[in-house]
């Protein structure tokens, strides 16, 4: 089998605009708190997701809306929620971290490395119930470090249970950047564990495809877990509204507010040595200046840019396809938004 | 006098006791980032960030503790300590009284706390109650910039583990980076008073385990914490134009409780009602009315808490939550 990439192309297209209907929302002050979302990783998730069929389950983390819509909720359902309608796919219960399908057996979490038991549990009942089924768990680099993660890949590998762990690495833990917090190489880590590893690039739905649907066939088989390690970059960073992207997009109207107590708390008596001072000053400087030269400011890091390039050797069919596609997300968000209270 | 908003009162108390205090260290998520301002003073050495490992800095922190640091563990929010909860609960917690009294761990847990902003039920609890169940743990909930600072310096001065709670509707920074990121079209009722204030010229310890009283009134006492506190004077005002006059005590301490403050407020009024932003059952408004039943005083009870799983959506959260008009309905039912 190989993978259809206009329908992956379609599928990530849908995602990035819906997602991009949702940030617009928020910045409007319709949905209130958090909302972290999934630009950018659409490749891993269209690539994987598209493989699932009915008895599969998923779980997911705080930036779970894509892999939900590309699963086949309705679009409506999930905007209803993020709204926090009555009528949402969780009765304005859950929130954009917290969605939950018992149709589609989807389970999301806002805690970190909390897809690692979820998924192991949904494969365990597979093995059970659904013989054949199986479960993935969406995760993000940041999570590699959380015990229960490492302890469900041991448990699926030790049960040899049907998972495809899915890391989707965009280097950051939070806003921390990864390798300042993290020992050793990931896909060496799921080794260790007995687990094999297969790394693809997280911006080539193609690649992702094929590399998970030989993982996803080796777990249906009964051969156990497979660990997919993905790069990507996430446009938005952890979340909307995240002040190390403000800096990028505003650096005026940022900097002073942080510049003015750091410079105040620098020079202040009492503390450490000027050399310490300095080394934190050099490690605050990286923190803050390091979406300067992120590649999230690199279009050639978009997934959905990828896709299309190659699409483009047909351009009255991409016409068509988008045409379609901007129709199904405004329509959905038309529909959604004639009962928001004004 | 100097004025300061939340946030800022904590991290210059924290500023001026690690200045004294070279045994202090700051380390948690993101810490570069979030508390950037002692990074640059006090040096990488003693302030850093670390992975979302949550089991294994806290539960390092406690061991630090015993082995002579006093390390300011900080978490993401309260609701992640579910995460590492072994740390405190089978760790901090019994130092002291399984080594027969000769070695305590001298750590301090910071993590925001609490609802309003439209963040979800596994972000927006309180959950000082399920702390304050566990003996060994001292539990402080500040509610005005002042005593947020104080009580920070006494936690680090304290000789055991100490959760100190700052409520995210409170704290400049934390409601900025959880809730609006910087956006002016959303809109929070945050207390004023609560989030900045008056605080003194030089840190002094806030005592642990007292109450203290924001608002005298002879016909019910009521007792309350963190943003409860504020909503809690919102009601007493509307209250007096009805005639009713309303004590409110700001516990600010949840273990130890400050019980001789409360029966002493309760024996006068004969009234007692709790506003608790933390679940409803087997918590702090029940440990309460304990307290003044042990104490043989005869009143009449009454609370309001958050009984359900914080709701997503904004009207439902803002009706689970403790709020003025729920708090007026059972004062009235009181004194009926």
């Amino acid at each position: 089998m190989s993978p259809d990439l206009w329908s992956l192309y379609a599928l990530m297209l849908k995602s990035r605009l819906f997602e991009e209907a949702i940030a617009q929302l928020w910045h409007d002050g319709l949905i209130s708190g958090e909302m972290h979302l999934g630009t950018g990783e659409e490749a891993i998730i269209a690539g994987v997701v598209t493989q699932l069929r009915e008895g599969d389950a998923m779980a997911l983390d705080h930036r779970g809306t894509a892999a939900l819509l590309m699963r086949g909720v309705d679009p409506v359902l999930i905007l209803h929620e993020l709204l926090g309608n009555p009528d949402g796919l969780c009765g304005g219960m859950g929130g954009h971290m917290h969605l939950f399908s018992k149709e589609y057996l989807a389970a999301s979490s806002g805690i970190v490395g909390a897809e690692g038991p979820t998924a192991v549990g949904f494969a365990l009942s597979a093995q059970y119930l659904h013989p054949g089924a199986i479960a993935v768990a969406f995760f993000g680099d940041g999570a590699m470090n959380q015990g229960m993660l490492m302890e469900s890949m041991n448990l699926a590998s030790a049960w040899n249970l049907p998972v495809l762990f899915v890391c989707k690495d965009d280097g950051w833990a939070i806003t921390t950047q990864s390798k300042s917090v993290t020992g050793g190489d990931l896909n060496e880590r799921a080794r260790g564990l007995g687990i094999p590893a297969a790394e693809v690039d997280g911006c080539d739905v193609s690649g992702v495809w094929e590399v998970s649907h030989s993982a996803i066939e080796r777990a249906r088989s009964g051969q156990g877990p497979t660990f997919l390690h993905a790069r990507c970059v996430h446009f938005e960073g952890h979340f909307l509204g995240l002040q190390l992207i403000r800096i990028v997009r505003d650096p005026l109207r940022e900097m002073p507010e942080i510049a003015v107590p750091l410079t105040q708390s620098f020079l202040r008596p009492g503390g450490a040595a000027l050399r310490e001072r300095l080394a934190g000053l050099k490690t605050v400087l990286a923190a803050v200046f390091s979406p300067l030269c992120d590649p999230r400011r690199d279009s050639a890091n978009d997934p959905v840019r990828s896709a299309r390039t190659i699409l483009q050797s047909d351009p009255v069919r991409l016409q068509e396809l988008e045409d379609q596609v901007e129709k199904e997300i405004s329509s959905a968000l038309a529909s959604a938004l004639v009962e928001v209270p004004s | 006098m100097r004025t300061m908003f939340f946030t800022q009162a904590v991290d210059d108390a924290l500023a001026q006791a690690m200045a004294d205090d070279p045994r202090i260290i700051l380390f948690g998520e993101d810490i570069p980032l979030l508390r950037r301002n002692l990074l640059v003073r006090f040096g990488p050495r003693r302030v850093r960030g670390t992975p979302i490992s949550e089991s294994a800095f806290l539960g390092a922190g406690v061991a630090a503790a015993m082995a002579g640091l006093c390390p300011v563990v900080e978490m993401y929010m309260v609701d992640f300590l579910g995460v590492c909860m072994d740390a405190l609960l089978n760790h901090a917690a019994k130092v002291e009284a399984f080594s027969g009294g000769k070695w305590t761990a001298r750590v301090v847990v910071r993590a925001p706390c609490g609802g309003g902003y439209g963040d979800g039920g596994q972000h927006e609890p309180s959950l000082w109650g399920w702390l304050a169940h566990i003996p060994g743990l001292t539990v402080l909930v500040p509610s005005t910039p002042a005593d947020a600072g104080g009580l920070m310096l006494a936690a680090l001065q304290h000789n055991g583990p100490v959760i100190f709670l700052e409520h995210k509707l409170l704290s400049e920074t934390w409601l900025e980076f959880l809730g609006s990121g910087a956006r002016r079209t959303v809109q929070y009722d945050v207390p004023a008073e609560g989030a900045k204030g008056a605080v003194p010229q030089k840190w002094e310890p806030v005592p642990i385990g007292k109450a203290v009283l924001r608002r005298a009134g002879g016909d019910v006492t009521i007792v309350s914490v963190g943003v409860g506190v504020h909503r809690t004077l919102e009601a007493a005002e509307a209250l007096e134009a009805e005639g009713i006059s309303a004590g409110v005590l700001d516990l600010r301490t949840i273990s130890p409780l400050d019980k001789t403050a409360v029966c002493e407020a309760v024996a006068q009024t004969g009234r007692l009602l709790v506003v608790d932003e933390d679940y409803e059952g087997f918590g702090l408004s029940g440990e309460l009315s304990a307290v003044v039943l042990e104490a043989g005083i005869s009143c009449k009870y009454a609370r309001v808490c958050t009984q359900t799983t914080i709701p997503y959506a904004r009207h439902l959260e803002d009706q689970i939550l403790p709020n003025k008009q729920r708090i007026n309905a059972s004062v009235r039912q009181l004194m009926q």
